[in-house]
């Protein structure tokens, strides 16, 4: 595996997403910025400057045309991917954790914080393809508040109509998205707070990863535990990757902890488990932090991890990678 | 009298008698009657009813003594031998009755205590013998069921959480839960020396559990008991902390009572759950008893052939008690200025300290009869310690040495060769400051770990003390003790003999950097396993040594061998480390075998085993046909293990046949409702096109269509 080390933030990642072709890495940062890569070399193609606090989540669109993010000087901005130009700003009164784009990219979804007597929402937008992309309406289509536990992390379920929020609680909840009913609710998903949660390519079950140090697999529908993976140290990011029967968790010591603990002790690494077994197959160490983000290239065929200590480590898989059949005959049939 | 017969006149007062008949025992419960009281004449009887009264308020049952009555025989001028006390309730009664009842009062003397109204009863006894009911016998399981497992698997239990679990351990990474629950202790588990029992520490005492289903055997009363240990017979058990007995305390053989209240130290009976005999605790020279933050343990040693158990008093004496009544032996501690001392084989070795001009001497009785077998000198001590090799055969005191200004300057090791005419001692002087010392099981070498780093002794935290490691073993040729070899440099602080000896890990223990674990095998070109005999040497000193593995298991903090030999487990306990909790189980030869990594893993413990039933004549028939008894396990190993990996790969099969079965149901589902999923779609078709390129194109025309 050839890892290619992107140094274009000052501080730690927050989240990494590939575009749906694969061939750019969006980035965002505590730095208030927002990077562009190219997938295969690593070479950096521009920002997305205008944020004024840490930006905690974006997401990219199916035409790699609108990019949306989500900061902590309260504002969800959205921006033109080709040029870097932000298109539309909205504001609210706390910070956003999260955002999502529909899969048919008409809906944008995002969590807001829950602080200064302010409820934690989640608001869901809808996006104006027509024209320049200027033209946005401050009105959300749906508000609703999650009760009892604020969400921390966000996606659209199978299909726009459906959106899935992860807990601090650790349970994990379906919600229409135009009335934000409750359809589901799974309350014992995890023992601690969800810390990411990604779909998989054919958006029919997902993966949620937790500080109770486990990650766990859910149909998505039904919100049932299919699998489960359970590590030794607090998870922050897990993924699941396509072509290969393989998910990828990442964590590490507690940053607050991250000094008075050895390297040894951290446990910066990538981890590969296997889906359907639910052993673990290997393990990719490089990061001298927590691992906060990871995203796996659509098609498989690489994958990159954001750490605590402010790299992008991007690794293209080995033929090996693909040819490896550590169970033998025993695979599960592709998705 | 109540009487039913109508009188003169016809009228028949029986009913209203028997309203107005008067209870005669009534107010009679709170009486009691103590039997075996000494026979005596006129003039000792107020002596003997103070000596009553004391002894009953001693166990905390006061009565007033006005309120007695001695019988008297007054044709013999004497009592007759019982007397009858009055109490304020029938609950003193009752309660003096529990306690007092089989009291010894002296010697000859025992008391035998009724209530006055239970007396009714048993002269209105029937005379007449009936059979009694033969008891229902109710099987107990086995308790030692474990050793007849076919496979001849150990059993070892993890606590991890508040999970406790017993496991059989396979071969390999196989291992088999035997027993789990949930809360089984509240502080920590301990397996008895012989594996029979498995004690659980609660806030109430201690609970033994044995036979296969680990069912409740006795326990053990001892409330917020902090240690608790086994005689090494696993007659009895030892529980320690400061007894507090509340008011209204439950009474009875198998309950600690008012006399005991402020001891420590509790010696109880297994089989029958009693309380033996309590003690106070053993401090340290100059330490107060209940201010002591140092817990001596053990606070008792018990010889090994069960027959004494010793205690001592720092500074002042050794009370040896003999067993099983726990009666001080000839009525006399030892009478010894003195500090250390470890009773076996009923040699009791012990050391004293220089007082003034006097200098420390080592010395070695033997009991009963209290002769002095050996003694020796010794000068500018700063501290001793003994150590006993295990089937008696050495003892080596290790002496630490100080200067004339009382700075700790070297070391040295009288080792008195106990098997041999008139027990000579032979000194073997290191140079440095010895930290570790540890004899091998039943041979005849020992490891010695010495320092003379500056850092050694200051307490520093986190500073790595650098070691020296030395091998020694008895030369039979020039009948000394000989060094095999030395390692210096190294930090190794443990020393872990395996139980059959031979074998040894040295290790590394609670530094942040270093964590090694080394196997050395001491006769590594001997092949016959076991084998003692003073088999010419032609080979050079020292060269059967050979390290057969070093590896590391990260912030270990435990090593201990399972009772075989065979297998070796490390732990991390989050007592003493507080991440990667877990336990590796090693083979002898430093070869991995299993790796747990468990959150808020907290001990492990491998179930030690009874000494073989088999004679020595046996045990050599079975090492010299070994290769014939080895070919039948193997056999059983390989078809055991391509049992395993069938079951594993079984496994495997029916998690991917669930998976493709899963997956295809929600294909079909995700088909049904693909509508509205246009791009969804279009995705999965790009990812899909470049493996199946013209399938997709046709399909993408159709929906065109649509």
């Amino acid at each position: 595996m050839r890892p290619i080390l992107l140094q274009g933030h000052e501080r730690s990642l927050t989240q990494i997403k590939y575009n749906v072709d694969g061939d750019l890495i969006f980035s965002c940062s505590k730095d208030h910025r927002i990077n562009v890569w190219y997938s295969h070399n690593g070479e950096r193609l521009g920002t997305y400057d205008g944020h004024n606090g840490t930006i905690w989540t974006v997401d990219v669109d199916s035409e790699s045309r609108f990019l949306v993010s989500g900061s902590a000087d309260n504002m969800m901005k959205l921006w033109e991917v080709k040029t870097g130009k932000c298109l539309f700003t909205w504001e609210f009164p706390t910070a956003i954790k999260r955002v999502a784009f529909s899969d048919d990219d008409s809906l944008i979804a995002c969590i807001t914080e829950q602080r200064m007597g302010h409820q934690g929402a989640v608001r869901v937008f809808p996006v104006n393809r027509n024209g320049t992309g200027t033209e946005q309406t401050q009105e959300p289509l749906s508000m609703f508040h999650p009760i009892e536990s604020k969400a921390t992390v966000l996606t659209f379920g199978t299909t726009s109509d459906q959106i899935i929020t992860g807990h601090e609680s650790g349970k994990i909840t379906l919600y229409k998205t135009k009335t934000g009913d409750e359809v589901v609710s799974n309350k014992r998903a995890h023992r601690e707070v969800v810390t990411d949660i990604q779909m998989s390519p054919d958006r029919s079950y997902f993966i949620t990863s937790s500080k109770d140090k486990s990650a766990k697999l859910f149909e998505a529908k039904t919100l049932d535990e299919l699998k489960s993976y359970v590590t030794e140290t607090p998870l922050n990011s897990a993924a699941i990757a396509p072509k290969r029967p393989y998910i990828l968790l990442g964590g590490g010591q507690e940053a607050m902890n991250v000094t008075t603990t050895s390297l040894r002790q951290g446990k910066f690494e990538t981890r590969f488990w296997h889906k359907v077994f639910e052993e673990e197959v290997g393990r990719v160490k490089g990061h001298f932090g927590p691992i906060n983000t990871i995203a796996v290239h659509p098609a498989g065929t690489s994958y990159a991890s954001g750490g605590e200590d402010g790299f992008i480590r991007v690794h293209h898989f080995d033929d090996s990678y693909f040819r490896a059949r550590p169970y033998g005959d025993l695979e599960p049939e592709e998705d | 009298m109540a009487s039913t017969i109508p009188d003169d006149e016809g009228i028949d007062y029986s009913d209203i008698e028997a309203k107005y008949r008067v209870e005669a025992m009534e107010g009679l419960d709170n009486c009691i009657v103590v039997d075996g009281v000494p026979i005596i004449d006129e003039s000792r009887k107020d002596r003997l009813l103070s000596k009553v009264e004391k002894e009953f308020t001693r166990r905390g049952c006061p009565y007033p003594s006005k309120k007695v009555v001695l019988p008297w025989d007054k044709a013999e001028g004497k009592s007759k031998g019982f007397m009858f006390i009055e109490f304020n309730t029938a609950e003193e009664a009752e309660r003096a009755k529990a306690v007092m009842d089989k009291h010894p009062f002296d010697a000859k003397h025992r008391f035998k205590i009724n209530i006055l109204t239970e007396l009714d009863e048993y002269v209105e006894l029937d005379e007449t013998f009936k059979e009694p009911e033969p008891e229902v016998f109710r099987p107990k399981e086995h308790l030692r069921a474990w050793l007849t497992d076919p496979a001849g698997r150990d059993q070892y239990i993890t606590y991890r959480g508040d999970e406790v679990t017993v496991f059989w351990h396979g071969k390999g990474s196989s291992s088999e839960v035997a027993q789990e629950r949930n809360n089984w202790t509240d502080l920590y588990v301990q397996w008895s020396p012989k594996g029979t029992l498995l004690a659980t520490i609660h806030r109430q005492g201690v609970k033994l559990w044995g036979g296969p289903s680990f069912q409740l055997v006795q326990r053990f009363a001892h409330p917020m008991i902090k240690r608790m240990d086994f005689s090494p017979d696993e007659n009895y058990i030892v529980t320690f902390e400061k007894i507090v007995i509340p008011d209204n305390a439950l009474q009875g053989p198998q309950y600690l009572g008012k006399d005991n209240e402020g001891d420590y130290v509790a010696v109880w009976d297994v089989r029958t759950g009693h309380l033996k005999r309590t003690f106070p605790r053993s401090v340290l020279l100059g330490e107060d008893e209940a201010t002591s933050k140092n817990l001596i343990w053990p606070q008792l040693k018990w010889s090994p052939d069960g027959k004494y158990v010793a205690r001592i008093t720092p500074g002042q004496q050794i009370s040896v008690y003999s067993l099983p009544d726990f009666a001080l032996v000839d009525k006399k501690s030892l009478k010894i200025e003195g500090v250390g001392k470890k009773p076996r084989e009923s040699i009791l070795a012990y050391w004293t300290p220089e007082i003034g001009n006097q200098p420390a001497r080592a010395t070695l009785i033997s009991f009963p009869s209290r002769t002095q077998l050996r003694s020796k000198n010794l000068f500018n001590v700063s501290d001793c310690k003994l150590y006993w090799q295990d089937s008696g055969d050495f003892l080596c005191v290790k002496v630490d040495r100080h200067t004339k200004t009382k700075k700790p300057s070297s070391c040295n090791l009288e080792i008195f060769r106990m098997r041999e005419k008139d027990i000579p001692v032979e000194v073997v002087e290191p140079k440095d400051t010895v930290t570790e010392f540890a004899w091998e099981p039943k041979g005849e070498r020992f490891i010695l770990i010495s320092t003379n780093d500056p850092n050694y002794g200051t307490g520093q935290v986190g500073v790595q003390i650098r070691t020296d490691v030395s091998f020694w073993q008895l030369d039979r040729n020039r009948n000394d003790f000989r060094m095999l070899k030395s390692l210096s440099g190294k930090t190794i602080n443990v020393i872990r003999w395996s139980p059959r000896g031979r074998h040894v890990i040295l290790s590394t223990m609670g530094s942040s950097s270093k964590s090694d674990l080394e196997f050395w095998d001491m006769d590594f070109n001997v092949d016959d396993f076991g084998k003692k005999e003073p088999t010419e040497r032609k080979e050079e000193w020292g060269s059967a040594m050979h390290l057969l593995a070093n590896t590391e298991h990260y912030g270990v903090t435990d090593i201990e061998w399972d009772p075989s030999g065979r297998y070796v487990a490390s732990s991390v306990s989050v007592w003493r480390h507080s991440v990667e909790n877990g336990f590796v189980i090693w083979d002898f030869k430093g070869q991995e075998q299993q790796r747990h990594l468990i959150d808020r893993f907290k001990q492990f413990a491998w179930r030690p085993r009874p000494a073989t039933l088999l004679t020595k004549e046996q045990q050599k028939q079975i090492r010299k046909n070994l290769k014939e008894y080895s070919r039948v396990f193997e056999e059983k190993d390989a078809a055991m293990e391509s049992n395993v990996s069938a079951e594993l790969i079984q496994a495997r099969k029916r998690a991917i046949n669930e998976w493709n079965a899963w997956r295809a149901r929600i294909r079909q589902e995700l088909a049904q409702t693909s509508k509205g999923r246009k791009n969804a779609k279009r995705r999965d078709e790009e990812q899909e096109e470049t493996v199946e390129l013209i399938d997709e194109l046709i399909e993408e025309t159709v929906t065109a269509l649509e």
